[in-house]
């Protein structure tokens, strides 16, 4: 199954979602990322029992927080797929391509090449 | 511990709008165990406020630091070296850390970035529960270990009153009324005879009504 997701997606892969913490995100943001996905297990199926559960309570601290400086907590999503569901990863991340797309890029970007 | 909870964003980047150079001081202790001002939550702080600025187009320089703790004087010298480089101090750490940073270093302005709440416990994680008011004269010994000053609604102490119904106050159905905790948990220990014990009116004075309190012990004094 060789399927192709959008090339400017980067993967960073980490044991759980439950080990990404809100810090991350928000520096991802802060390091000029246009948008920053969790993609974890289903929900009810974490190996570690909550720590897709977790991630989506930190993805939803991280929207409050983008939305409160003016960033777009659209920014930040999560999915839930299952190792098994490539295709289902490949819509995700091209729904969050999209996303980001009409959106535009990170107004830390657009504020930098303004003031430049 | 003392229990904090975050301050809105907004609330803090009012405080630091004009400023230029701040330090997002955290603490070690109380305020990262009921997760709102340790070296987590400055991260998280810091990497807001310079996402804020660099928005507006200004370079505002953030730094952060969490010390061991911001109630002693020891620990916040840490920083005295530093401390120059900016304008301006958030400290999340509880009231006590907030005003001790600010004695620390008179000239620095500091500002709080939690709202300090109570002393108490972490019943579970995500909900903290207050279990002393600091009334300064502890009643415990005669209360089964259930304090009626920081539980009970009305601070009675020949509880439990007319509003307790089913073991829940009258404030709140989630409220446990503190006298029926008393009362049961004598019933537990085989005490109940405790219960009908009359004790001398309690001295309020050393509570907070009295003013800003102090405890002197000038056997441990240098």
């Amino acid at each position: 199954m060789r399927l192709d997701y959008p090339s400017n997606v980067k993967v960073i892969r980490v044991p759980c979602t439950g080990k990404v913490d809100v810090q991350h995100m928000l520096r991802a943001f802060e390091k000029g990322a246009d948008g920053v996905c969790a993609i974890g297990c289903l929900e009810g199926d974490c190996h570690f029992n909550s720590g897709n559960l977790r991630a989506r309570k930190r993805v939803e601290q991280v929207q409050k927080i983008l939305d409160t400086i003016g960033i777009g907590g659209e920014r930040a999503q999560m999915y839930n797929l299952s190792s098994a569901e490539a295709p289902l990863f490949v819509k995700h991340t091209q729904n969050m391509y999209e996303k980001i797309k009409e959106l535009g890029p990170n107004p830390l970007k657009l504020a930098k090449a303004k003031a430049a | 511990m003392i229990v904090a909870d975050k301050k809105p964003i907004e609330e803090i980047i009012e405080f630091v709008k004009d400023r230029e150079r701040i330090l997002v001081a955290g603490c070690n202790e109380c305020v990262t165990v009921c997760e709102a001002g340790g070296k987590k939550e400055v991260g998280i702080l810091a990497s807001a406020l310079r996402m804020y600025f660099k928005k507006q187009g200004r370079d505002v320089k953030v730094d952060e630091v969490t010390l061991e703790r911001q109630c002693d004087h020891e620990y916040l010298e840490e920083i005295a070296g530093t401390v120059g480089n900016y304008d301006a101090i958030v400290s999340i750490a509880c009231g006590v850390g907030i005003q001790f940073m600010a004695e620390e270093y008179p000239k620095m302005p500091v500002y709080p970035g939690v709202n300090t709440c109570f002393m108490g416990a972490t019943e579970y994680r995500g909900l903290w529960v207050e279990r002393c008011q600091g009334c300064g004269q502890c009643v415990l010994g005669q209360t089964a270990a259930v304090c009626p000053v920081a539980r009970c609604a009305k601070r009675v102490f020949n509880g439990p009153c007319g509003g307790s119904t089913n073991g829940k106050c009258e404030i709140s159905k989630e409220t446990d009324c503190a006298w029926q905790l008393i009362v049961d948990r004598l019933k537990t220990l085989g005490k109940m005879d405790e219960y009908e014990k009359l004790f001398p009116i309690k001295d309020w004075s050393t509570d907070r009504a009295g003013g800003p309190r102090k405890v002197v012990r000038e056997d441990v004094q240098q």
